[in-house]
């Protein structure tokens, strides 16, 4: 691998176009609007190609003109025809984006026809091409792109910092903020504005499709991360920088890996965006699927393990002298806990609640205590619930049976003070007293 | 046919809402007709009705967040939109996207923006408010949780909190109570106690009937129209609430199923003896 400071470059442009991008994104996401990145970012097509027609051009200034004006018109569209429509949102964004953008290939094939508007490069980008358009800077070769992407970077930068607060409470409360007098309707706007002209300053790093990944993937990922919308900011426009750099080093090296030389750093830099995203939706702390998953079985666990004690009680209360020990084979059949089963006994086993000799299972001491104080616990519920609550003695086994799990030893203690300390169930059934 | 508009000016009354020929339709179908209303100062109102009454829409029109057909509204004698400073909002808990990265001290400031002026930051004395405030109403150990890691009745004295630091005179409560745990239902009769001692005035939604004389000195009987409005002993009758709900009084065990129904207890694995 050959690094240059054409590659620098590219990096550095590509960073700056999607750190523009995703902290706009961020509110997208927050209001529920991430398609509106994608409509926007699609209609600004025939503003291009207006632009391109009127002043004969490609600079970047009517550019940036045409198809902003374009995109604040497709915001104000999709408003009104969501208000006199009862179309949903969703369909109205599609109505409007694919007529504008259909509107702007025919546009683009006219233009064509007399100089080079490639249509491809709208949709795809040309980052690499970028550092040969450069611009003199104190002595410096800056391309112009990275100029462009800085300047929009800026300009969001200045507008989430004074509109902080006000943007934040017209994503989350828009009623609330209108009878505080903070009109939602400019926000909105102002919004729509500033995503229409990022999407239009990123083209060509990254062009029109994966503009659309730079607004939302980063934001939606730092959504997993953090529960504060300033650090939410903030790791949206790193992520998103990180992508630069993490596309285009793919972009050169894998290729190379099967032989060929090298792929398209926009396209890789979408893919290394949605490769982050898909690492954080597995291994975010919080909200991550692996930790979703290891909590809900780990509480799954612990009711089987508590059900596995609660019956080794049970049956210890009943069992006739002769009687034989309770076999792993009769839990899986009393209890229906399927797999569960296995590691619910190798728990208890482990905190010493039961010994296990062949396919026996045997209570300890401990064991016999914590079973007595759930069935405790649940023999109160019973009581409580037909006696405070008046429920029927049939309905309240199942109830008491969910409670029984989520009662402490605290709870259980005022439920027994509030039904008069009882000793039998309304099953008739000894209520264990409170173990030493 | 013209009817001859009443003079306006000499009708506006100082009280804290004045309603007058309130008509909210919402495409073409009519939801208020014709409201009148007049309440008085350092009250607790409960406005009260049937599912699809209106009740909410009410409290939205006078705040001009839903459009108004036709009508006037003035708050303590001048146009509502004078007044905001003077008027609290608590909107319905589902109003929100709770997984916002927002806690709840971020919730109760929002609470001060207008204060704090268009693009000024929040500072220490507005977030030493908001704690003040989510004080009031018990949640100061929950301050720094985001917001939908809090119970129902957390989030809804979240939303009280941030009305009381806007310290106005006039509260309109889109049913406060719903979803709410006993904890919760205490904490919000006693703030409003609280803010009639204070000499305000508070609008309240409010669904559970049978609450309706222990918690309110006055009542607005609601139905598209208003059936009756006045003191709660002389207006909270059999007759005035059969004639809100239609004589269909099975609407009367539904607003108490309804609320009943609420807080669920956690469902879990079935089976195991008894």
């Amino acid at each position: 691998m050959e690094w240059t400071s054409f590659d620098t470059w590219i990096v550095v442009t590509g960073a700056l176009s999607a750190a523009a991008c995703a902290l706009l994104g961020n509110y997208l996401v927050l209001r529920k609007l991430s398609m509106m990145g994608d409509a926007i970012s699609h209609a600004v097509l025939p503003g291009l190609a207006l632009a391109f027609i009127i002043t004969g051009s490609r600079d970047s200034l009517p550019m940036l003109v045409g198809a902003t004006a374009i995109g604040v018109l497709t915001a104000f569209l999709v408003q009104a025809l969501f208000r006199l429509s009862e179309l949903e949102k969703g369909a109205t964004m599609g109505v409007i984006f694919t007529t504008f953008f259909a509107l702007g290939l025919i546009l683009i094939r006219q233009a064509a026809d007399h100089v080079d508007l490639d249509p491809s490069c709208v949709l795809y980008g040309a980052i690499e091409l970028t550092p040969l358009d450069v611009y003199e800077l104190m002595g410096m070769e800056i391309p112009r792109a990275a100029l462009t992407n800085l300047g929009m970077l800026a300009v969001n930068l200045l507008f989430v910092g004074l509109f902080y607060k006000e943007l934040k409470i017209t994503s989350f409360d828009p009623a609330l903020a209108t009878t505080l007098g903070i009109n939602a309707t400019f926000l909105h706007y102002a919004l729509m504005t500033l995503v229409a002209a990022t999407t239009v300053a990123a083209f060509e790093s990254v062009g029109s499709i994966l503009v659309i990944a730079m607004l939302i993937v980063p934001a939606a990922t730092a959504h997993l991360l953090t529960d504060r919308l300033g650090a939410m900011l903030v790791i949206s426009v790193l992520i998103a920088a990180l992508s630069a750099l993490l596309g285009h080093l793919g972009a050169i090296t894998v290729p190379t890996w099967f032989g060929f030389t090298d792929t398209s750093t926009a396209g890789m830099m979408g893919v290394a965006t949605g490769l982050i995203f898909l690492v954080t939706f597995l291994l975010a702390p919080r909200y991550g699927v692996v930790s979703r998953v290891l909590r809900q079985w780990q509480l799954s666990l612990k009711i089987v393990a508590d059900d596995v004690l609660g019956f080794l009680y049970r049956y210890e209360e009943l069992k006739q002298p002769q009687s034989p020990p309770v076999q792993a084979g009769d839990l899986q059949k009393a209890l229906k806990a399927g797999g569960s089963l296995w590691p619910a006994l190798w728990q208890l086993k482990r905190r010493g609640a039961i010994r296990q000799t062949a396919d026996d299972v045997l209570p300890t001491e401990t064991g016999l205590a914590q079973g007595a104080r759930l069935v405790r616990s649940h023999r109160l519920w019973e009581s409580y619930l037909c006696d405070a609550l008046q429920m029927c003695p049939t309905d309240v086994h199942a109830l008491a049976h969910d409670l029984e799990h989520f009662t402490d030893a605290s709870m259980s203690e005022a439920l027994a003070r509030q039904s008069g300390d009882p000793n039998i169930d309304p099953h008739e059934r000894q209520i264990p007293p409170l173990p030493k | 046919m013209a009817t001859p508009q009443p003079q306006r000016d000499a009708l506006v009354q100082d009280t804290p809402l004045w309603i007058h020929d309130l008509t909210v339709a919402y495409h073409r179908k009519p939801v208020l007709w014709d409201v009148n209303l007049s309440l008085p100062e350092g009250q607790l109102v409960a406005v009260v009705g049937p599912n699809g009454a209106g009740k909410s829409t009410l409290i939205k029109a006078v705040q001009g967040l839903v459009p108004r057909a036709s009508g006037a509204i003035s708050v303590f004698g001048k146009p509502y939109e004078e007044q905001r400073h003077l008027v609290g909002y608590v909107p319905q808990r589902e109003s929100v996207d709770w997984d916002f990265p927002v806690n709840a001290l971020d919730v109760v400031t929002m609470g001060l923006y207008r204060q704090i002026g268009w693009c000024r930051p929040v500072n220490r004395r507005h977030k030493a408010q908001a704690m003040a405030a989510l004080e009031k109403v018990g949640m100061t150990p929950y301050a720094h949780r985001q917001i939908s890691h809090l119970s129902g009745g957390q989030q809804q004295r979240v939303f009280l909190a941030r009305a009381l630091v806007q310290d106005a005179q006039l509260y309109l409560m889109d049913e406060p109570f719903v979803g709410v745990d006993v904890a919760t239902e205490r904490a919000i009769v006693a703030l409003l106690k609280d803010l009639k001692a204070a000499g305000k005035t508070c609008i309240v939604v409010h669904h559970d009937l049978q609450t309706v004389p222990t918690y309110f000195d006055h009542v607005v009987l609601l139905n598209m129209r208003v059936v009756e409005a006045g003191p709660t002993d002389a207006v909270f009758t059999e007759e005035n609430l059969r004639k809100t709900y239609g004589g269909k009084l099975t609407l009367l065990s539904d607003a108490l199923f309804e609320y009943s129904k609420n807080p669920q207890l956690p469902r879990g694995r079935k089976g195991g003896q008894p």
